[in-house]
């Protein structure tokens, strides 16, 4: 019997050559992160004085965690960290499920000119945040909320500096109802029908049925509105004023006054980057195959 | 896969409750500040900045301490970088604070876009230096406790090495005596770049520090008789000339084309042989060089030294509900202590005479009194029109291509033709 060899599919080398490639590329990658760790632990004429040579990758030296203890005398990083695991964590989880919804109901649901809105959809893809920027701000600072006082509500006018306007506006997502679109099209419109013969209803339907069939589409709308979520720098510079309410992007440009300490830069940076790497190791084939399925760079 | 949907949800719940406890510990905390219920917020540029944020929050107390203040003062301090970012938004949003702070600069165009009342002190703004005074159309709508001056730091033993004069107030070098000290400290061999202008600064900087250097040449960024065009001013002959002299610096490789990020530990650490940079970096170069460090004027181009005048000020927002309170601490914090207390924690040239005298170092005779003696003599105001902003960042493009070799006469054409096209779709900025 012959064994045919699939044509044209790319295969990972196996040999020396190969693995030193990888290990070369992964270098050019990790050097960076590592360079910003060691230095970090380093006092700046040492941060200066090591460049150029190797010992600028690896903990050599006077190394302590002073700038760690400067850092957080001079931003209040915890809170910032505290902000932006919260607003990222609420951004996701009601992005999954607002965006699971819409998607749901343009490919299971009848609805008439459904390609045209699925299109539409996708359209707002093309025009840029920076755009649309200024006028979202007016916009949210017309919007109404509830606000708690004392024991009753009441209501009040603008978004401003607040938590939900850091959430809100993100939570909708083109791209995300587009990649759940895409994915519970590929799953088999009779497991619907079986369903309906049971009693099932559109939202049964939707959460017994195609949501739990749809852990990588998730896993990879999660990972995607969690990254620009945690990276979010020019929206609440323009919407959040109270310090209490910042999110950890905020925090690097405290670090920038007439002189810069190198060493602070990078500690703020490193425990900024702390949660996304954990976060990565974590879920890292969720994330490999989240850019593989979605053919974007997160 | 029932326990998928179960974990997804309760993830879900967990991050909204998350949320919830997020906006419960931040509601409340950010009202407008515009003065309606007796407490007036303050925004700064100053996030980050521990001496100048710690000596305005002490001010601040001060005040809401006095039995007779007329409103509660409450600080916001915003990173410098994004300040500016920040208020524009609040502006488009109805939200800006009482008191803001506001590069000197850009005070003609915050007051042409109605974000500032002019100012009714009780304070006397007579004795201040004319630089900490931001007018537009005949009015002051802010005031500085500060200015800072350019200078150029220098070795003492180096310049003498190299056979140099060392020049003073009365009697700066002119333009051919710096090309031809730095043709000497270069041919010494012990720099690439005899002179560090600061070339990779970004921003502000560039026509702070290089916008001088075109009026003592006898240009300018803009025809300062109505500001309606730059045509003649940022592009004439004198203007060119300025321009092949600056590119000639990088050209002889008297100064890098890119400097680096930290000019003054460069210069500290031997890296260049002159510095041109602001006061700021004086206590610095002292405490490094001691008696060696020697602070000299800035060039003569033919028009005399001239230095950018005008730091961070001070302005009342024309939507405060309680303006007269927000007057009341902008005159309290004028007190001549007051002024000496900022301008110390920030190591700047104090405003008047008399904060001077209570800072040893400004003090007649005192280490940093030349700065106030540069800034008395040579500062020149940025174009004290809206455009300013515009023209800045046109200017400052033009320079850097000047730098990179761009052709200096095109270079500096493109740049009036921009800068005239955006006063004349603005209106000519009119009041």
């Amino acid at each position: 019997m012959t064994v045919l060899k699939p044509q044209g599919v790319l295969r990972p080398g196996t040999g020396p050559v190969a693995w030193l490639a990888r290990i070369a590329l992964a270098a050019v990658f990790a050097f960076p992160l590592l360079f910003m760790v060691v230095s970090s632990l380093k006092p700046d004429q040492q941060i200066f004085g090591d460049l150029g040579s190797p010992a600028a990758f690896l903990p050599v030296g006077h190394l302590s965690l002073d700038n760690y203890a400067a850092v957080f005398d001079r931003v209040p990083a915890a809170r910032f960290l505290l902000n932006s695991v919260g607003v990222s964590a609420v951004t996701v989880a009601l992005g999954v499920v607002v965006n699971s919804m819409a998607a749901f109901a343009l490919s299971r649901m009848r609805v008439r000119g459904k390609g045209i809105i699925l299109t539409l959809v996708i359209a707002t893809l093309i025009v840029p945040f920076e755009t649309l920027a200024l006028p979202l701000v007016w916009w949210v600072n017309q919007l109404p909320w509830l606000t708690a006082n004392g024991f009753s509500l009441e209501l009040t006018t603008g978004w401003l500096d607040t938590y939900q306007v850091q959430v809100l506006p993100f939570v909708a997502n083109a791209f995300s109802i587009y990649l759940f679109h895409q994915y519970f099209d590929s799953i088999p419109k009779e497991l619907d029908e079986a369903a309906r013969m049971d009693g099932a209803g559109w939202f049964t339907i939707y959460r017994r049925v195609v949501m739990p069939l749809s852990g990588p589409a998730v896993a990879t709308v999660a990972i995607l509105t969690f990254l620009p979520a945690w990276n979010s720098y020019l929206w609440p510079l323009m919407v959040v004023q109270s310090e209490e309410l910042r999110p950890v992007m905020l925090g690097v440009q405290y670090f920038f006054q007439l002189n810069v300490s190198w060493g602070e830069v990078m500690a703020y940076t490193s425990l900024i980057t702390l949660p996304v790497v954990a976060l990565f190791i974590a879920f890292q084939r969720a994330f490999v195959n989240s850019i593989a399925a979605s053919g974007v760079k997160g | 896969m029932k326990t998928a949907v179960k974990r997804l949800l309760a993830a879900s719940v967990v991050a909204t409750a998350l949320g919830g406890s997020l906006v419960a510990c931040g509601s409340g905390s950010g009202g407008s500040g515009d003065g309606a219920n007796g407490e007036l917020t303050l925004w700064t540029h100053n996030a980050g900045n521990k001496e100048e944020l710690a000596a305005i929050q002490s001010l601040v107390d001060e005040y809401n301490a006095k039995p007779d203040k007329k409103a509660t003062v409450k600080v916001q301090a915003f990173p410098q970088d994004s300040y500016n970012d920040s208020v524009v938004a609040a502006a488009s949003a109805k939200k800006l604070p009482c008191i803001v702070d506001i590069d000197g600069p850009n005070v003609p165009n915050w007051a042409w876009s109605k974000y500032l009342a002019p100012l009714e002190l009780s304070a006397d703004l007579s004795k201040n230096l004319p630089s900490t005074l931001g007018e537009w159309n005949g009015k002051t709508y802010s005031v500085g406790h500060y200015d800072v001056a350019l200078a150029l730091l220098a070795r003492r033993s180096d310049l003498t090495a190299a056979g140099v004069r060392i020049p003073t107030i009365d009697s700066p070098w002119t333009k051919d005596e710096l090309d031809a000290a730095l043709e000497k400290l270069k041919g010494l061999g012990t720099w690439e770049h005899p002179l560090d202008l600061g070339t990779g600064g970004t921003g502000e900087w560039l026509p702070y520090a290089y916008s001088p250097f075109l009026q003592s040449a006898g240009g300018d960024l803009v025809n300062r008789d109505g500001y309606q065009s730059a045509d003649g001013t940022l592009n004439g002959d004198a203007a060119v000339e300025w321009a092949e002299w600056f590119h000639g610096l990088v050209e002889k490789g008297y100064a890098a084309q890119k400097s680096g990020k930290d000019t003054t530990a460069d210069f500290i650490a031997g890296k260049s042989a002159i510095l041109y940079t602001g006061s700021w970096a004086a206590d610095k170069a002292r405490a490094a060089l001691g008696d060696d460090l020697v602070v000299l004027p800035s060039v003569d181009l033919g028009e005399g030294p001239k230095i950018g005048g005008g730091s961070w000020q001070w302005g009342v927002t024309s939507g405060c509900k309680s303006a007269e309170a927000a007057m009341d601490y902008l005159s309290f914090t004028l007190a001549p202590e007051n002024v000496a207390k900022i301008a110390q924690a920030t190591g700047t040239i104090p405003a008047t005479e008399e904060a001077a005298a209570l800072i040893p170092a400004y003090a007649p005779g005192g280490a940093n009194s030349i700065f106030r003696e540069f800034s008395q003599e040579f500062a020149v105001l940025r174009p004290e029109t809206p455009a300013y902003p515009f023209i800045a960042t046109e200017f400052g493009k033009a320079t850097q291509d000047i730098l990179s070799g761009a052709d200096p006469k095109s270079t500096l054409d493109k740049a009036v033709k921009d800068i005239d096209a955006n006063i004349k779709s603005n209106g000519g900025y009119k009041g």
